[in-house]
């Protein structure tokens, strides 16, 4: 479904991804650990379309097209969703509002029928009932005035209205408190399936308690150092980065 | 939410919509003012002789005048000698029905979206359509009339209603307020007039689309709305202008008298032709607009600004009566090389008065944006209050927002707070629309409406989808 080779990247002249080679198939669940500065939100934004990356060499192919110079919007109506480590908040903009945007131009662009309005409604109250939401939630602002937790709950449920078919999770587990957690990762886990595919992002081994993943890369200095199944979170949990990265 | 959405389809490369001309024909004077030509106006509308006089006081007036040149706004100054004082659209005999009006005027409000039938059917709305000066549609009359409101063109009103309009004409805006209300009290053409008598509630929104159609013609409006004891009355008005290559002058004035605890909510949405990237074109907008509130009255200004070149606008409330209220709602969106300098001013006169100004501004591209608002609060005025928030969103890092905020209380029982923010559309606001699968102009749509959504929320509903729609066109291109 993803097929990452080789990729460089540069911002400002200073190289952050350094050749990076990652192969994402439906169904699969990919864990990218990694010290702080090791490029791993660089790759979220890169694999999202935002432009002050450059790509100086390698491909990044999903769903078999070269997503290199498509736009975030493009990107996104392919069905890639990044949940944003910092959400912004867009004061005034109801998330109800800006969900149906959200669908609405996606359908328009895809040549899809318009999401009937009672389907979209139902499907909206649905997804707050599973996350915990309280559907007030809808009618206020993007994240104005959220706390942390709040603001990441709310890109979980954004996943869930808009069912990409890859999922890029950056930190979204920082911050979060225990019971928050048991949410986002029951978001994910509803959203798994054999045809979707998610990347974590995360500095914990916690969230991979709960949603457990096939394989764990270890990102450092913009390069994927090792790579292993869920038992390399373990192991990093307990040696530290130090002991894998020489 | 569907018709936002449609609405946001339709941004992407509009050019400013209302740019052609209708080829209606116009009967013209010749340019230039001097007595002659207001006797001539006066002759034409075949009015009484108290107007004249009053028109040629102002004439005296306005010879010992010259433009204000206070406000945040930078012009060539206008030479009133080269301007056409009267276009009246060539009346063939009077209109009972649509179907006698001219075709190519019925053309123009297709072009403008506007099917008066529809209107009529639809949305309840009681339109009287002003090309150029002349008003030539009125419709709902009968329905109005059965409740005694008396909804017409000024014009009809100085005929039909002279002890009225003598009364009222220049009670809140005086001949000699400032320059631009003294020209438009010497050479006003049409306007209109209402007036809702004790006890009555309008049942629908009073409507009245001007146009600028005549090439080099100064149009100078003139409204007056009375609302007589315990009665209620919400009035829009929408605006929209051809292209022009020269600059037009636009000086109307609009005046309310809201008798005791009456109320008026008085709607507008300006989007007449800003001129072009380059500043080239588009018209002048010198408005005076006010009104008073006796006893327990309320007026409340709301108005959605994106037009024009130059906006000169200062919609505001004389609290005369214990216990009024008075509101201002703005937003003002300047975009390529438009300016603004628009904002209220709050007298507070009568105890235990309150006021409310909300002011949104947007600026982008090479724009201008001011606000400039008083709160006065006299000696007597004890226990009043006013709340200010005024705030700026700017695009890019060629436009300037200014805040000219003037504060006088000559009491201590009352209370002015004030409240001002100015912010940027952030990158980081953009990108995460975008991730979602939101295109950039329509992102920018979004965020705009949403930082003006305390202000658009104040809209009656038909307004609120068209301001909307003019606050993404007017922005498009702003921003990459």
């Amino acid at each position: 479904m993803l097929k990452i080779s080789n990729l460089k990247t540069i911002i400002n002249d200073t190289k952050i991804l350094n050749g990076i080679n990652l192969s994402v198939k439906p169904g699969e669940v990919h864990a990218i650990m990694g010290p702080n500065g090791s490029g791993k939100s660089t790759l979220a934004s890169v694999l999202a379309g935002k432009e002050e990356h450059e790509v100086v060499s390698g491909s990044i192919k999903f769903l078999n097209e070269n997503i290199v110079g498509l736009s975030p919007e493009e990107i996104a109506h392919l069905g890639v969703f990044l949940s944003f480590q910092y959400p912004v908040e867009i004061p005034g903009v109801s998330l109800m509002t800006f969900m149906k945007a959200c669908l609405d131009q996606r359908q328009e662009k895809l040549k899809q029928p318009a999401i009937p309005a009672s389907d979209f409604i139902k499907k909206m109250r649905e997804t707050c009932k599973s996350l915990n939401i309280d559907p007030d939630w809808l009618s206020r602002g993007i994240n104005d005035g959220f706390s942390g937790g709040e603001k990441k709950r709310n890109e979980i449920f954004q996943m869930l209205m808009l069912n990409p078919r890859l999922s890029i999770l950056d930190e979204t587990d920082s911050g979060l408190d225990i019971d928050a957690l048991k949410i986002v990762s029951s978001g994910i886990n509803m959203l798994r399936s054999s045809s979707n595919s998610f990347i974590i992002i995360t500095h914990y081994e916690r969230i991979l308690n709960y949603v457990v993943p096939d394989y764990v890369h270890i990102l450092s200095e913009g390069q994927i150092v090792q790579s292993g199944g869920a038992e390399l979170a373990k192991k990093l949990e307990e040696t530290g980065y130090s002991e894998i990265i020489k | 939410m569907s018709e936002e959405n449609k609405i946001l389809k339709k941004v992407a490369n509009e050019k400013y919509k209302y740019g052609f001309v209708s080829k209606l024909e116009s009967e013209k004077i010749s340019k230039g003012l001097n007595e002659d030509v207001i006797k001539l106006i006066s002759k034409k509308r075949e009015e009484p002789e108290w107007l004249l006089s009053y028109r040629l006081k102002a004439f005296e007036r306005l010879k010992g005048l010259s433009s204000p040149k206070w406000a945040n706004i930078d012009f060539k100054e206008i030479d009133l000698q080269s301007i056409s004082y009267y276009s009246a659209v060539k009346k063939k005999k009077k209109y009972n029905s649509l179907k006698e009006v001219d075709p190519e005027l019925l053309k123009t409000f297709k072009k403008l979206g506007i099917s008066i039938e529809e209107q009529k059917r639809l949305t309840g709305v009681a339109m009287d359509v002003v090309v150029d000066s002349v008003s030539v549609a009125t419709t709902f009359q009968k329905e109005l009339k059965k409740l005694g409101i008396i909804f017409c063109p000024i014009s009809e009103a100085i005929q039909n209603h002279p002890e009225l309009v003598k009364k009222y004409l220049g009670s809140v805006v005086p001949t000699s307020d400032n320059y631009y209300a003294t020209l438009n009290s010497a050479v006003f053409t049409d306007g209109s007039f209402c007036y809702v008598p004790p006890g009555v509630r309008c049942p629908m929104e009073l409507s009245t689309y001007f146009r600028i159609n005549e090439a080099g013609t100064g149009q100078f409006e003139r409204t007056l709305v009375i609302a007589d004891k315990d009665s209620y009355v919400s009035y829009l008005e929408g605006c929209t202008a051809p292209i022009r290559e020269e600059h037009q002058l636009h000086a109307a004035v609009v005046e309310l008298v809201a008798l005791e605890s009456s109320e008026i909510k008085y709607s507008t949405v300006q989007n007449w032709y800003p001129g072009d990237k380059d500043g080239i074109g588009g018209v002048y907008n010198f408005v005076t607009k006010r009104g008073v509130c006796h006893k327990k009255a309320k007026i409340s200004w709301t108005q959605i600004e994106t037009g024009s070149a130059i906006t000169w606008k200062y919609p505001s409330c004389v609290l005369k009566g214990d216990d009024s209220v008075g509101e201002f709602f703005s937003v003002a969106v300047t975009n390529n090389k438009q300016q603004a300098d628009t904002g209220t001013k709050m007298i507070h006169l009568g105890k235990n008065t309150s006021s409310t100004i909300i002011s949104k501004g947007v600026c982008a591209g090479n724009s201008n944006g001011s606000y400039r608002g008083l709160v006065n609060i006299a000696k007597n005025a004890k226990n009043s209050r006013n709340f200010s928030q005024c705030d700026s969103l700017l695009m890019g890092d060629k436009c300037g927002a200014h805040t000219f905020p003037y504060f006088e209380c000559k009491n201590n029982s009352s209370t002015i707070e004030h409240e001002a923010t100015t912010s940027k559309i952030s990158d980081d606001q953009l990108f995460y629309c975008r991730q979602r699968g939101i295109s950039e102009e329509n992102a920018i749509g979004l965020i705009v409406n949403g930082y003006c959504k305390d202000v658009l929320k104040k809209l009656p509903m038909e307004f609120a989808v068209e301001a909307q729609k003019l606050l993404e066109i007017s922005l498009e291109g702003s921003v990459g």
